[in-house]
């Protein structure tokens, strides 16, 4: 399922991660930037996002019309995904024609041309894009609760931006910020697919290696302090449903807890996997927050968990769909009493094989996908190494019954969280 | 600069008859599999007659109320215990209802096939519709339908088909609404699985690590002595006028920063000779790259819109041709506006030759990416099987796409397109 892959680094700095898999005529091709709204200050919020916007509009050589064009020609899916930590491009097509996502990737690195024009019309694209988020009670939850999360570090504030930046930052702010980051020694290209490794290093080097290095990027080093007590906020809005969201610091990717702390996710809120593109997910029916809060004592209809992998220290949220005719305070109680029970006795040995099991199966299904192959080698080495992602099955099955409880007591205090609840309208607030 | 050779496109790779494996089971169900043993894992997927058409008027929901509870509790399985199965070996598996058809989905590493068959029967065969887990269902069934009324691209949506279906069954949402659903009693979910659940008429389709002996005598054992005399004839349902004049209707969501719109006819069913030029040239009017001619308009250059793109669905029936965007509420009327000029255009002149090869070059390279994964053959597979299209269809699909002209987009365009019998549907402020 995880094959061996081909790694080297040009003298520009550019990573190759190169993936042979024979079993459909299809290549995957990503490029991976080092940049996402963590490298953001107040006032240029959005910038990665709108700069990845602004990536599709074309350059001298590849006009956006024409090369939108000859993309979709061949079938191919192709797009761009922005992030906390990491900006990526990627190109899904058939073998024969991958030659033309390694040609415009190489070319759109460096040649962008931020034409005012552009940069007006995409700037209202934008804004859209925020207000179509805006209007979904879920995402002013998960704004709100991640501003209260982070006070000092740049995690505050959504990819997408804020509105008044979107509304004020220039073609130059978006410019800048395309020069600063997007560079060979910033970037990872990854491969996965039907083609052979010394023909694919050879055209890379031919489109890669008259590029020349950039200056190392700026970093905000601006960590958040430890959190000193319970946040608890609202957020009132139209709609009849109350939703909770529960958000815990957490360790990052890289920390040796954040393993331990997938699997009390897992045991928690049911598995999740690292399959953005196909393969799916299993049902969490049987976890214990599903179990005690939608089944036993039905105060949600639904309950889901995410531990997203992260550079700094993120968040561990959980999200509750409150019962109709129950409240947000009966919803947290009875999820308090499961947290409790967890930090109280040890899971068995055989929940954790479990959730092993699981992951394993969900890997399985992912590895289906050419693109899903690429993407796990670029996204790894955002936070850490490919080893992240081979290693990752092992990981999980290291994890004692002791670690998931010390995991539990450490980091699922009161303390290190904030509550936020989304108050439909109709309801007066009571937490 | 040297350019890299790699593998030509293998036709004989896509599913054919070759390597489907087809058999009627003498009860009425039709299995198709097509074995992969490059894969760890098997995909099985199917439907039955017994979605949204089979329901009362004053229970709508009846049919997906229904679906939802076959694995809360059956004869010989809890709730509890079923997804223990499940989840325990890494499984998924799942039904949903439409409205012609209900379905059912999942997949499991290979050793666990018989699991998903075992729950597959059970559920289909010996539902209890527990009580207080039919509640829970009913709660969460009410829980969305109270977020549908708040979601402004929904609501535009069941605005739209309110106004192009009048008087016909695809006006009704099959999730239905509060009033239906709390009407529903535990033995009218009883009455409807015993009246329209069986074997006459179901599809079940497996890929995967299997070989087709193996799934087809599987599938015998568990559902092959499975029987429902009560089961009525499959329903039709009748060609849906066009509208008299153009209609606009609009449904108030307050404090929304964001409206939708959607606009558009019935279209042509899927078996109609109309849909693949229909298809084609709905790909130049708002699919194509960046959502065609009418992202173009809408996003590219108006600046207006996050999506703006034409959409016509495959369905037994005139299912829907329409373009949606999301916009703000200060600027419905110039999308809308933008957008009448981009259909007007569409209908009065053929799309360039180079616009439909373009498209035409799109649909036939999308093919092998579609076919990746078991559950998108599967899938596939599936559409074969409910529109009749023949175990060749992908073989020929080429050719198919390769024959349509512009000219005969233009006729399907011009057929079904008329902006002075069109429904407008916008939600929002």
């Amino acid at each position: 399922m995880l094959k061996p892959i081909h790694k080297i680094q040009l003298d520009n700095g550019l990573q190759i991660m190169l993936k042979e898999i024979h079993t459909a005529p299809i290549i995957s091709h990503w490029l991976w930037y080092r940049v996402g709204s963590r490298d953001e200050t107040p006032g240029k919020t959005g910038a990665s996002h709108w700069v990845e916007h602004m990536q599709f509009k074309g350059t001298p050589r590849f006009p956006a019309d024409e090369i939108e064009k000859s993309i979709a020609r061949t079938g191919g899916l192709w797009n761009a995904l922005t992030y906390l930590d990491w900006t990526t491009f990627y190109e899904t097509m058939p073998a024969d024609k991958i030659d033309l996502a390694l040609e415009l990737e190489a070319d759109r690195m460096v040649n962008s041309a931020y034409h005012p024009d552009e940069v007006k019309s995409e700037r209202t694209v934008v804004m859209s894009e925020r207000q179509g988020r805006e209007n979904s009670p879920s995402f002013l939850l998960s704004e709100a609760v991640r501003a209260a999360a982070f006070r000092v570090h740049p995690y505050h504030h959504e990819v997408v931006g804020d509105m008044a930046d979107l509304e004020t930052m220039q073609r130059d702010d978006l410019y800048n910020h395309y020069r600063t980051y997007y560079s060979p020694n910033n970037a990872i290209l990854t491969m996965a697919g039907d083609f052979e490794t010394e023909t694919m290093l050879q055209r890379i080097h031919e489109l890669y290696t008259s590029l020349p290095a950039g200056d190392e990027p700026p970093r905000i080093g601006r960590p958040e302090p430890a959190p000193r007590g319970e946040h608890r906020l609202t957020v009132e809005g139209p709609g009849e449903t109350t939703m909770v969201e529960v958000a815990y610091h957490a360790p990052a990717a890289p920390d040796p807890d954040f393993f331990s702390l997938l699997v009390l996710d897992s045991l928690l809120s049911g598995p999740s996997g690292l399959n953005l593109f196909g393969g799916g997910g299993i049902s969490n029916n049987t976890s214990r927050l599903y179990t005690a809060l939608v089944e036993e004592k039905e105060v949600a209809v639904d309950v889901a968990g995410g531990l997203p992998a992260t550079i700094d220290p993120f968040l561990y949220s959980l999200h509750l769909i409150v019962h109709p005719q129950k409240t947000a305070e009966e919803g947290l109680a009875i999820l308090d009493e499961e947290i409790k029970r967890i930090q109280d006795t040890p899971p068995s040995q055989s929940e954790i094989e479990r959730a092993v099991k699981q992951a394993r199966a969900l890997f399985a299904y992912g590895g289906e996908s050419i693109t899903n192959q690429a993407f796990w080698m670029g996204f790894s080495e955002m936070f850490a190494t490919y080893e992240w992602v081979t290693k990752y099955i092992d990981r999980l099955a290291a994890v004692t019954p002791q670690d998931v409880q010390r995991i539990a007591q450490t980091y699922l205090r009161p303390q290190n969280r904030v509550v936020g609840t989304y108050f439909p309208q109709n309801e007066n607030p009571t937490l | 600069m040297s350019q890299p050779t790699f593998a030509p496109l293998n036709k004989s790779s896509l599913p054919g008859p070759d390597d489907i494996t087809r058999a009627q089971l003498p009860n009425g169900i039709t299995v198709l599999v097509r074995p992969n043993f490059n894969s760890m894992s098997v995909s099985m997927a199917g439907y039955f007659h017994a979605g949204s058409l089979y329901e009362p008027g004053e229970k709508l929901g009846l049919a997906d109320f229904t679906s939802s509870c076959l694995m809360r509790g059956t004869q010989q399985f809890s709730f509890q215990e079923i997804y223990e199965k499940l989840e325990s070996i890494g499984a998924s598996f799942g039904f949903s209802s439409g409205t012609h058809t209900a379905g059912f989905g999942g997949k499991s590493l290979v050793d666990d096939f018989d699991t998903l068959l075992e729950i597959l029967s059970s559920a289909l065969r010996e539902p209890t519709f527990p009580s207080q887990p039919v509640e829970i269902v009913r709660s969460q069934i009410l829980t969305g339908l109270a977020l549908r009324s708040q979601d402004t691209s929904e609501m535009a949506s069941l605005l739209f088909d309110q106004i192009v279906y009048e008087g016909h069954p695809y006006s009704n949402p099959g999730d239905g609404y509060p009033e239906t659903i709390m009407a529903i009693k535990e033995e009218d979910l009883v009455d409807f699985h015993a009246r329209h659940y069986g074997p006459d008429g179901m599809v079940i389709v497996v890929v995967g690590a299997v070989s087709p002996d193996l799934a087809i005598d599987r599938i015998t054992e568990t559902l092959g002595d499975w029987s429902n005399p009560r089961q009525p004839e499959v329903i039709t349902v009748p060609l849906v006028p066009a509208l008299e004049k153009t209609i606009t209707k609009h449904a108030s969501i307050p404090e929304k920063s964001q409206s939708d719109l959607i606009m558009g006819v019935a279209g042509p069913s899927r078996h109609s000779p109309d849909y693949i030029p229909a298809r084609l040239g709905n790909s130049v009017l708002g699919q194509f790259g960046m959502m065609g001619r009418i992202g173009n308009a809408v996003r590219k250059k108006a600046g207006l819109a996050y999506y703006a793109y034409s959409s016509l669905s495959s369905s037994i029936g005139p299912g829907p041709w329409y373009v949606s965007a999301g916009v703000h509420p200060k600027n419905v009327k110039k999308a809308i506006k933008l957008i009448k000029a981009e259909i007007e255009h569409f209908v009065n002149e053929p799309v360039s030759v180079e616009e439909l090869e373009d498209s035409k070059s799109s649909y036939i390279g999308k093919l092998p990416l579609a076919l990746e994964s078991n559950a998108g053959v599967a899938g596939a597979i599936l559409t074969l099987e409910r529109f009749d299209l023949g175990l060749d269809y992908y073989q020929r699909y080429e050719e198919i796409i390769s024959a349509v002209t512009p000219q005969d987009a233009l006729a399907a365009a011009q057929k079904y397109l008329d902006l002075e019998r069109f429904a407008i549907a916008t939600a929002g402020q």
